[in-house]
């Protein structure tokens, strides 16, 4: 008897094919959350190719802090164009012009945490009621016990304790008026299987990702691109690095790490290699241990105060 | 770079154990002699260790996510958790020991090829592990890991391992367990995880890891017929798609071969598959566990629910199901009770006509006292009525085609979870 058996790479995309599927039927407005980052573009291939050869049923929604690399944006309007989506632009800038968000100051200043009034406030206006994802289980303690569809209550809040139990591959997708999903296709993913399905796939992505000079300085361990929108203290002098992404999000906090690697290959091996996590060169994420899991409890009252992950999610969702 | 990588296999399994038999510490040790724990991951775990007062590293804290639990030093919901090494790649489904957490097991349990079922060697078999054993058999979970732990504790001794084991060869033949295997370990001092033990010489076997990355994955044997549940229909309304069909969906069993004849459940409509599609890459034949497009050479109404299956092997069809449920919500099923149900892709009503029995997972004997209403975390047998006839096998036979869940219609929370053993 011949027996049949997947390749990891298969099986993960199988079930993540399955997850945009399930949301697409069981949802009225899904929208796919567009970071610009390698997650959010390895959902949006999975989503041209679940769908294919129709159109991907859903638009895209990237929120623009207007503090990007020129790479994202120009990355980002050639992907729509390639895909035929619509790609919906939450931008921050105007959040700050209209008087919904005011703008910090200071040199730690970021854009990070305007964007969640942004972002709800697109997700209210066109009324999309499932935002899709890019998050992996593998990331954070705190999101390995989060659903693949997960609810969040009319307050927008997540209850840790009191989730929807998830069984075999049935997804339930139900709720009242008022309440969301959020929806997590890569789930069950680790960041090698990302940069192992880039390659298999051979999926174009930012050249962010990949080794290049750029002008950077170092603060708390880290290192930032000079750019105009970080203001730098005096003793804080740039300098010539070759540099890459390993995460890619608002410039005022993607720390850049020091690497050669020029090909998805090489990033594989210097990912084996890695004794850090991923979320280690993240600004934002260097707090205390239970720290999403708060800001994902508090919910939409004190959204304002809590700063976005790395790809423009409000950790406390509606 | 090593191009092995990208052609793994791929193994869930589920750990289960009573409260302080040391699963979070036996997850933590693979991740850590895996090497799967990164520098910063460490740190935090070292520094957190240190603010509860533990002499040592402690492991468990890798695991242990949610401050609720953090506080009360117990895993309160399935947390799942990926390592790797050059062998396999595996996914963990954690799920805790407490009774009242019944449900977070089922959960885990429903998509484990393997369990890992562990004893404290100090305490022997527990009244959890008989439901643990239960719930394992119960969601048909292939393979079963019987760790022995915290051998250091009983001097590593070879009859206090040999008496569990026999003592559980008793339970397995009871709950009807096959493929049962067995280790001693030390989760926290690391003996027989990854490497084998000096301290065991009368223990002959594999490291549990060595055994993880050998034990067979559920095999896909091209015997089972083919069973296409449709999640969608593709029609890309462009000139140059213009007749086109699509209906796209994830294999639950068999093959599919370009050429098939099928019929499309429930109507019975019969057809051919035409093609048989990956994003327009043509393919040959399709099998379980792939999303793939499947085109036929006749115009039918097809729609999402329905279901394609060889023409020669159609599934049993029915509106009366018999079920084993496991119940998750505090507000309990009473007979009567409706609910809308889940099974593949449809979504129907359905009405409990009958509580059968409950399963009295202590002594494992069935018992029809008080069966009035079924609480939350409650096994019985029930007979379900549904407003169409359900497409299905049984979950012996296929864990996809023969499971359902129950959602109450008011809040939409998902209430239960069932298998069809038998219908009416």
């Amino acid at each position: 008897m011949k027996t049949n058996r997947h390749n990891h790479l298969k099986e993960l995309e199988a079930e993540s094919i399955y997850i945009l599927r399930e949301v697409a039927a069981q949802f009225e407005r899904p929208v796919l959350l567009f970071s610009g980052g390698k997650d959010s573009i390895v959902i949006a291939h999975m989503a041209w190719k679940a769908f294919y050869p129709g159109a991907i049923p859903f638009p895209f929604l990237h929120i623009d802090t207007g503090h990007n690399f020129d790479e994202t944006i120009t990355y980002r309007d050639a992907l729509a164009g390639r895909l035929g989506v619509r790609m919906i632009i939450g931008s921050v800038q105007e959040s700050i012009d209209t008087g919904r968000v005011v703008e910090e100051q200071g040199y730690n200043a970021s854009r990070n945490k305007l964007q969640t009034v942004t972002l709800l406030d697109s997700l209210e206006k066109y009324k999309f009621d499932a935002a899709i994802g890019g998050a992996r289980r593998d990331e954070e303690k705190a999101r390995a016990k989060e659903r693949i569809f997960s609810h969040r209550d009319e307050f927008g809040q997540w209850d840790p304790k009191n989730q929807r139990p998830e069984l075999w591959n049935i997804f339930n997708g139900r709720k009242q008026p008022g309440e969301h999903f959020r929806v997590f296709p890569i789930s069950n993913w680790t960041e090698m299987d990302v940069w192992q399905y880039i390659l298999q796939e051979n999926i174009e992505l930012p050249s962010l990702y990949y080794t290049h000079e750029r002008e950077v300085f170092e603060r708390d361990g880290m290192w930032l691109a000079a750019h105009p929108c970080i203001r730098r203290r005096p003793e804080e002098v740039p300098e010539l690095k070759r540099v890459r992404c390993r995460t890619i999000g608002d410039i005022t906090c993607t720390g850049l790490i020091s690497s050669e690697a020029y090909s998805v290959e090489n990033i594989i091996d210097e990912i084996a290699s890695s004794r850090v996590t991923e979320r280690g060169n993240r600004s934002d994420d260097k707090r205390s241990e239970a720290a999403m899991e708060d800001r994902k409890k508090r919910g939409i009252f004190k959204l304002t105060i809590y700063f976005l992950d790395r790809r423009n999610f409000p950790l406390a969702q509606i | 770079m090593n191009k092995g990588y990208l052609d793994m296999e791929l193994l869930r399994f589920t750990t289960a154990g009573s409260v302080d038999d040391g699963k979070s510490t036996l997850i933590g040790r693979l991740l850590y002699d895996s090497k799967s724990v990164f520098e910063d991951q460490l740190e935090a775990v070292t520094l957190a260790s240190n603010r509860l007062g533990n002499a040592e590293v402690n492991l468990a804290l890798l695991t242990d996510g949610l401050r609720a639990e953090r506080e009360q030093g117990i895993t309160i919901d399935v947390a799942y958790r990926y390592f790797a090494t050059p062998k396999r790649k595996f996914i963990i489904a954690d799920t805790p020991g407490h009774i009242e957490y019944t449900r977070n097991m089922v959960t885990g349990a429903s998509t484990a090829d393997a369990a890992i079922i562990l004893i404290d060697a100090r305490n022997g078999i527990v009244e959890q592990t008989l439901r643990h054993s239960y719930i394992t058999a119960l969601l048909g979970i292939p393979h079963v890991v019987i760790a022995i732990n915290k051998m250091d504790l009983v001097n590593f001794s070879q009859e206090v391992y040999q008496s569990i084991k026999e003592k559980y060869d008793g339970i397995a033949k009871k709950t009807g367990l096959k493929n049962v295997y067995y280790f001693p370990i030390s989760a926290k001092n690391g003996d027989n995880v990854v490497t084998i033990s000096e301290q065991t010489p009368w223990y002959t076997g594999p490291s549990l890891l060595e055994f993880l990355e050998k034990v067979p994955v559920r095999t896909m044997d091209r015997i089972n017929p083919g069973r296409l549940p449709v999640q969608w229909v593709i029609r890309p309304h462009k000139t140059e798609f213009h007749d086109y069909r699509g209906y796209a969906g994830h294999i639950a069993a068999g093959v599919f071969q370009v050429g098939d004849q099928v019929t499309v459940l429930p109507s019975g409509t019969t057809s051919t598959i035409t093609h048989i599609e990956e994003a327009g890459k043509e393919l040959t034949e399709a099998k379980e566990g792939e999303s793939i497009t499947i085109r036929l050479s006749d115009n039918i109404d097809i729609s999402r629910g329905d279901m394609i299956v060889p023409a020669s092997h159609l599934t049993r069809l029915s509106n009366e199901v018999k079920l084993m449920i496991c119940w998750f919500n505090p507000k309990p099923l009473q007979a009567g009770g409706k609910y809308i149900i889940r099974h593949t892709s449809s979504e129907l009503k359905g009405i409990v006509k009958s509580i059968n029995y409950k399963m009295d997972i202590n002594t494992l004997k069935q018992t029809t006292e008080s069966i009035e209403t079924i609480r939350m975390n409650d096994i019985a047998s029930v007979t379900l009525k549904t407003s169409a006839p359900l497409k299905y096998d049984l979950y012996k036979e296929n864990r996809t085609t023969g499971s359902i869940i129950f959602i109450d219609e008011f809040t939409n929370e998902t209430v239960g979870a069932g298998m069809i053993y038998e219908n009416e």
